[in-house]
């Protein structure tokens, strides 16, 4: 009896833990592009950066042996995709749709390129950070207090993001550009500059999301290893109505329902898969919907997608 | 109230000297030049379309001048961006406002301001403020919420928090009642007492005359003339700015008023959640005959009158709108037009013209339900060229090529055209919100006396205008809209300016003067 309880006490650690490593890379990617579209530029290139920043990071923690090494490079390779977008669209004012699409497909073919020579190789996955006293608690703490790097960044950055944009001047600078940009121009502020580097803050963390990916998630390299994430991150900020800590909610409760999916599918309950698979999807969207209608006509920055050309 | 008599120190604080602007072919800017002194209230005068906003944002930074150059305290100075005019004391507030509609007042007066202030000091900083020019605003509402009066007072604020030598105000009075426009005046005064300057832009030629020292002039891109405005007479003004003498429309002594074209009853709109745009029991009656002119400041359920009028919000009892004896409130804009009502927005692009859509095909908008340019759902293209044409011959529409863009048009000719359109389609009833709104004072007299003449012809109109001398001048009755509810409809001939604007105050004229207390029980 007591050993069947400590099995099941290990069961759901180890479910909690990969819940927690499956929203570690959504919330990451998330958290740049709502950085990036509160200033007022709309990035759909989230999947690109993401899936350049697994390619450069894995090639160079495997090459140098170094996973620190490793995320640098792959938060560096984000930042410098995302800057080929900010040219286009903030720069030449060009369309930004268009043009981050055309940064989804850069980056992917890219990464193919980059990634080609390492393919069914592998490198030793970013350790446990062990915290003293809480990874001994029972059930959460390994699911919670034993995980990568990684993982405590991405709760670290929820936390600097939501203070910095609520409570620092640069901030306030930030989320009046994207508010309305003629404004923040005619008061002096420097719309482009500043977008530019919400932009590749965003690429950064996307890059960073990456090295998530392939050198803890599934520490090695495969092609399509992103699998629509960056995408999913992109909805993830558009559906918490650009709010940092309902990015937190969407992209645990993402991470929750697809883990348990899979473990459902597992037991062969007779649901078609397919509709398993696409669960996690439907829970996010239903929940989120939810929310944001609770909050009507609050969110969207009004001056989001919208090209700024100062007068010369 | 100006402070009359004060010699203005000599010494210009800004000047510029033959500043010139071109936007392609147009010159937007043709030699202009203008002094503006420490202490002074200098008047930058002219029509729409006569070069005053490229001036004043080639004065603050926004924009560059193509040849020219500024003097800063008589030496040559570039401002290459809005910062550096900012740093040298030059504040700006914009007839649009550069307001951040999300965010509190402190906020965006944060964002006006240099250095990291933390908004507790800066709100007490906002207080004192308020409490030495009597600018009455609260730090911590959201703008968002705001009347237009109160958002201009945020931008004046956050202008004065910067210490400005040189404060410049665009068009400020075009949005406030009487009453605010008042207290703006004693507070410009204080601030030209100490020593600032102001450059107050206007075509209020009374106002002008009343409160500035000094006038320029400018017409067609072109610097005209500077002279003392006290000096001069307000048809003198207009003479300068308009280059000929402008027609006054004819009010019409004494006609017959025919069978009721409108009749409101019980309107109720419920508002939107967002401000002031409820209407509560709304009754009015316009006759065959008669223009029936609705005063008001902004944001007070103009906008929602004119949605429900149009057809464009249906209301929930049919009957409380009748147009021409017919229940109309459950009917949409095309139904409404074929009981031969038209209607004119407020807004000329985006609402009565679409911009990228050529003139004639914008005719169509509100003509195609007529059965006689479409048929059949037909384009009959012959009749729709040719009724374009009597557009654009009747109605003076000036423009170049030969059937342009809407947006390629100025204010003015597209005003005429939207009306024009209107009108040749015979209408029993004219709704028209802001008919001269950013109009040229040509092109407002001639729409003026359009309206008129439509009324004498047995048309009723209602005319949307928070232009106070415009209904004066020619509405048969004027009403006045405050918080969602009309007063009753006065003859002109027996209300005042001072009546008027009484009512435009509504509900806070009982209490203090500008005490925002009373209105967060309205938002409740």
């Amino acid at each position: 009896m007591l050993d069947t309880a400590m099995l099941d006490a290990t069961i759901l650690g180890a479910v909690l833990a990969s819940i927690v490593a499956a929203a570690t890379t959504l919330l990451l990617a998330s958290l740049g592009e709502l950085v990036a579209e509160r200033a007022g530029t709309l990035n759909l290139g989230v999947e690109g950066m993401m899936i350049v920043g697994a390619a450069v990071g894995y090639a160079t923690a495997y090459s140098s042996g170094s996973l620190l090494l490793g995320t640098l490079a792959a938060v560096l390779a984000g930042a410098m995709l995302s800057l080929v977008f900010a040219v286009l669209a903030i720069w030449l004012a060009t369309n930004q749709v268009a043009s981050g699409l055309a940064t989804t497909i850069l980056g992917l073919g890219l990464a193919g390129l980059i990634g080609s020579s390492f393919v069914g190789t592998r490198v030793d996955a970013a350790p446990a950070l062990a915290i003293p006293g809480l990874t001994d608690l029972p059930v959460i703490g390994p699911a919670l207090f034993g995980q990568d790097a990684f993982v405590y960044a991405s709760i670290l950055l929820l936390i600097a993001v939501t203070w910095g944009l609520a409570r620092t001047r640069a901030g306030l600078v930030l989320r009046a550009v994207g508010e309305n940009h003629a404004a923040a121009h005619a008061l002096g502020h420097p719309v482009r500059r500043i977008r530019t580097l919400a932009v590749m803050f965003g690429g950064a963390c996307a890059g960073l999301a990456g090295a998530h990916l392939s050198l803890a998630y599934t520490p090695f390299w495969a092609s399509d290893m992103t699998a629509g994430r960056g995408w999913i991150a992109l909805a993830l900020v558009v559906f918490s109505a650009w709010r940092p800590l309902w990015l937190l909610g969407g992209a645990y409760l993402f991470g929750a329902v697809s883990i348990l999916q899979l473990h459902v599918q597992g037991f062969g309950l007779g649901i078609p898969a397919q509709l398993l698979s696409s669960l996690p999807y439907l829970a996010t969207i239903a929940a989120l919907v939810v929310i944001s209608a609770l909050k009507r006509g609050q969110g969207a920055p009004a001056s989001l997608g919208v090209p700024f050309v100062p007068d010369r | 109230m100006a402070a009359d008599g004060e010699t203005a120190s000599p010494v210009a604080v800004l000047e510029a000297v033959a500043l010139t602007k071109r936007f392609g072919a147009l010159v937007a800017n043709d030699h202009v030049s203008l002094s503006i002194r420490a202490g002074e209230t200098h008047a930058l005068l002219g029509e729409n379309g006569a070069g005053k906003s490229t001036l004043v944002k080639m004065l603050c930074g926004l924009l560059q001048p193509d040849s020219g150059e500024l003097l800063y305290d008589g030496a040559p100075i570039l401002f290459p961006d809005p910062a550096s005019a900012r740093a040298k004391g030059i504040g700006v507030v914009f007839q649009h406002f550069a307001l951040f509609d999300a965010m509190t007042v402190v906020e965006n007066v944060a964002l006006g301001l240099p250095g990291h202030e933390p908004l507790a000091t800066l709100a007490g900083r906002i207080d004192d403020c308020v409490s030495r020019y009597g600018l009455a605003v609260e730090p911590f509402r959201r703008v968002g919420d705001l009347s237009v009066g109160e958002r201009q007072r945020v931008e004046i604020v956050r202008c004065l928090l910067g210490d400005p030598r040189v404060l410049i105000l665009d068009e400020p009075t075009s949005v406030l009642t009487p009453d605010e426009s008042e207290s703006l005046f004693r507070t410009v005064d204080l601030l030209t007492g100490e020593g600032r300057a102001v450059l107050f832009i206007s075509h209020k030629l009374d106002e002008v005359r009343r409160l500035c020292h000094r006038a320029t002039v400018l017409r067609g891109g072109k610097f005209i003339a500077e002279v003392d405005p006290r000096q001069e007479s307000s048809a003198g003004l207009a003479r300068l700015m308009v280059g000929a003498e402008v027609p006054r429309p004819p009010r019409l002594i004494r006609h017959e008023l025919g069978e009721p074209r409108l009749l409101l009853r019980h309107l109720n709109v419920a508002g939107d959640g967002s401000r002031g745009s409820a209407l509560h029991d709304i009754d009015l009656e316009i006759r065959a005959g008669e223009i029936v002119g609705i005063a008001g400041v902004a944001g007070n359920g103009q906008t929602a009158l004119f949605e429900a009028l149009s057809g464009e919000k249906l209301v929930d009892d049919p009957e409380s709108i009748v147009i021409d004896k017919m229940p109309a409130g459950g009917l949409g804009p095309t139904e409404r037009r074929a009981l031969r009502a038209g209607f004119v927005p407020e807004e000329r692009l985006g609402h009565a013209a679409a911009p990228d859509m050529t003139l004639s095909d914008n005719v169509l908008l509100t003509t195609h339900g007529d059965g006689a340019i479409v048929k059949y759902d037909v384009i009959r293209h012959s009749i729709l060229k040719s009724f374009f044409r009597r557009i654009v011959k009747g109605f003076d529409v000036r423009f170049g090529g030969k059937d342009p863009k809407a947006r390629r048009l100025s204010g003015g000719n597209l005003q005429k055209f939207v009306i024009g359109r209107e009108v040749l389609r015979d209408p029993v009833l004219i709704v028209v919100d802001q008919p001269t709104w950013g109009v040229d004072a040509a092109a407002a007299a001639f729409i003026r006396t359009t309206l008129r003449e439509k009324a004498a012809e047995g048309c009723a109109v209602l005319v949307i205008s928070q232009d106070l001398d415009e209904l004066l001048e020619f509405a048969d009755r004027i009403a006045v809209m405050s918080e969602g509810r009309l007063t009753t409809p006065v003859p002109v001939a027996e209300t005042s300016r001072e009546a008027i604007g009484l009512a435009m105050g509504g509900a806070q004229t009982n209490g203090a003067h500008h005490a925002p207390a009373g209105e967060g029980s309205h938002a409740a």
